[in-house]
């Protein structure tokens, strides 16, 4: 099969603002996490992606109601974009009953069947099988839609991600892999875990393709995305993406990230994936300043609005310790 | 008298003074290299061992047991670190049926000496994936060794222990006791021996058998017992696989009466074996029922107020004792 083309697929005015929208959301929610763990009012383990945005927005966007995302600890974003609104989400962050897991859990370990969206457990590359299982039922049914399945560079070393990839590989399943290629596993830089460059790579072991990308370029990822669905909804099987990226924040808001230079950290704080974006927007005249204040200010009543329900909203009561469990 | 060390600490001297005493004990795990392993346990140890014997792995678990395993048939004695006791799952298959059965297999021909820590444990804010206490998976598989310690001596003196037996030893380390369980530690080649309980503190009307963070809450109770004049001895496991038999039966003879308190959920925990085991050969000495006090059926929850109902505390052993006393 040739490599994906960077075929033009053609965005409106309004899309790329959309995008936009999202990103400066996603960046917002994240930022405001890491404050809210300072602060104490966020007691869980936070793993922001912040500097990661372009992934998600490249990847979520324009998707089906019906298409499935598996979503990894970072990817808070891509649960709103899928359809999540913004105070279940923070509630969940809050471990409040109008949470996802109604306080439960406070991660991203709950999913909506609803709205296409698969929640995991802590273990990395749990998802990655479970991705497999929701592609064949499409496949099954003949249907065009998709899985879109994420995983960190690091996660693409454990038996489950090699499981599942060979598996939708034999079945020529509807599935776009996006790896998220941070280049750390929490300490790990990816040189000390892998003995390749891209996991990209990974992809023709499996009989399908893989291609690397600039990550932190959401146009990039967009397009690319756009090919393997088109592919997948055609039914040719699956495709990996992986995307070259960087997280600002330590592994967790409580890491301090020591293993890491100042440096490499600025070096990629230049490729920040907004800055990019605007300056492109604005040279196009999709953006000026009087659009730019609208979309902030609409991020910023957002999470506003979020966290003032998510702080209000009722703490679980402790008969929810023992309930849901079975059907 | 010995220096003081925290849990944490302990852990770490047994490690480094193992591996400076027999060049064939090394670790293994995600992020115990430079960065000393996500709790700090392994603190040092690259910078004095050197990248060889303190490998820092990609997230593989189930490669991590196997390596290790591998390993010990060379005849090295490698101490296996899980991030979280959570992840061990990863790596059950390793354990359950490679490691604890290799000795049957060949034939009583060959030894698996290699340790497997395990950060268990909840009462820490963990929710699902990082409080949980796995410990009655493996105390159900002949072969294996499981070890929870609850004391900076028995931490250190357990774990040099497993480093030198020639089976398989899980090591569960209670993640709510790193920082706050402080005391005297053995020097030199002293060791707790595997298998063997210790009595923390003597009575005659009830005994209670209770380990890791269970102790502190469990020896709480009695203190308020004693006040009502209720004597209670309490029995500190430490191994749960093989647990005392003889330690408890001892206790019996005198008090007639058994609590078991565990942190583990409370269908097939330690507690109904060793209800079991004492119905069986005890059961003329018993003037009560034998009762537990457990987690409750349930999974491990984020929010603190659904986790604190569920966590054994000295209310709620103190009732169970008042009513096994008054039985
Ligand atoms: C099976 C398993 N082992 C260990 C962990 C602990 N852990 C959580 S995140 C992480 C690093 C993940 O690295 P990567 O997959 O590259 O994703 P990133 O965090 O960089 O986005 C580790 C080791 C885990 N969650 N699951
Ligand atoms: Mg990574």
């Amino acid at each position: 099969m040739p490599p994906i083309k960077r075929t033009k697929f053609k965005l409106t005015s309004e899309q790329l603002l959309e995008m936009f929208y999202w990103l400066k959301l996603i960046r917002a929610f994240d930022e405001r996490l890491s404050i809210l763990v300072k602060q104490g009012k966020v007691r869980s383990g936070v793993y922001t992606g912040i500097g990661q945005e372009a992934i998600i927005v490249g990847t979520c966007f324009g998707l089906r109601r019906e298409d499935f995302i598996c979503p990894l600890h970072r990817d808070l974003g891509a649960l709103l974009m899928k359809g999540v609104d913004a105070r279940t989400m923070m509630s969940q962050m809050f471990a409040k009953t109008t949470g996802l897991s109604k306080g439960r859990d406070s991660a991203l370990h709950s999913g909506v069947n609803e709205l296409g969206i698969f929640g995991n457990t802590s273990m990395l590359g749990a998802n990655l099988p479970v991705a497999a299982g929701l592609g064949y039922t499409f496949k099954m049914e003949k249907s065009d839609n998709v899985v879109i399945a994420y995983f960190g560079e690091g996660a693409s070393n454990v038996g489950d991600f090699h499981e599942a990839l060979n598996f939708a590989g034999v079945q020529q399943l509807p599935i776009v892999f996006i790896c998220e290629n941070n280049q750390y596993a929490y300490s790990v830089p990816l040189e000390k875990t892998m003995a390749i460059d891209d996991v990209a790579i990974r992809a023709e072991g499996y009989g399908f393709d893989g291609v690397a990308i600039n990550g932190n370029d959401v146009l990039a990822v967009y397009q690319a995305t756009q090919g393997a669905l088109a592919r997948a909804r055609g039914g040719d099987g699956p495709t990996l993406i992986e995307c070259k990226t960087y997280r600002w924040h330590g592994h967790s808001e409580h890491d301090k990230a020591f293993y890491r230079t100042d440096e490499e950290l600025a070096m990629w704080k230049s490729r920040d994936p907004i800055p990019t974006f605007t300056t492109y927007l604005r040279a196009r005249h999709v953006l000026d300043d009087q659009k730019l204040k609208e979309i902030e200010s609409k991020v910023e009543a957002t999470i506003e609005d979020a966290v003032e329900f998510a702080s209000s909203a009722p703490d679980p009561s402790p008969e929810d310790a023992v309930s849901d469990l079975y059907a | 008298m010995s220096k003081e060390l925290s849990y944490l600490e302990a852990i770490r001297e047994a490690l480094a003074e193992e591996m400076r005493r027999d060049p064939k004990v090394f670790v293994l795990g995600e992020d115990v290299g430079p960065y000393g392993g996500a709790f700090g346990v392994t603190q040092g140890l690259h910078e004095e061992f050197g990248d060889l014997r303190v490998v820092d792995t990609p997230i593989s678990e189930s490669a991590i047991v196997g390596i290790s395993i591998g390993a010990s048939q060379r005849g090295y004695r490698p101490v296996a670190e899980m991030q979280f006791a959570d992840f061990i799952s990863c790596g059950f298959d390793q354990i359950v049926n490679q490691a604890a059965t290799l000795r049957f297999r060949y034939g009583g021909r060959a030894t698996v000496p290699i340790v497997v820590r395990a950060p268990s444990g909840g009462n820490v804010g963990g929710g699902l994936y990082h409080s949980q206490n796995p410990e009655a998976w493996f105390i159900h598989r002949p072969g294996l060794k499981v070890v929870a310690p609850s004391t900076a001596f028995d931490a250190k003196g357990l774990l040099k222990a497993a480093i030198r037996d020639d089976n398989p030893v899980v090591y569960f380390e209670h993640k709510y006791l790193y920082r706050r369980a402080k005391g005297p530690v053995p020097e030199g080649d002293e060791v707790v021996p595997i298998g063997v309980a210790a009595t923390r503190r003597e009575g005659s009307d009830v005994t209670l058998v209770a380990y890791g963070a269970m102790m502190t809450p469990s020896l709480e109770a009695a203190d308020r017992l004693a006040k009502e004049g209720v004597e209670v001895e309490v029995i500190d496991l430490r191994t749960l696989l093989p647990f005392d038999k003889d330690a408890i039966f001892r206790s019996l003879d005198k008090t007639n009466r058994l609590l078991i308190v565990q942190e583990d959920v409370k269908t097939l925990g330690i507690g109904a074996e060793i209800s079991a085991v004492v119905m069986e050969e005890k059961f003329d000495r018993l003037d009560a029922p034998v009762m537990r006090v457990a987690y409750p059926d349930t999974h491990p929850p984020f929010s603190h107020i659904l986790e604190g109902a569920n966590l054994p505390n000295a209310d709620t052993i103190a009732a169970a004792l008042r009513k096994l006393a008054a039985y």
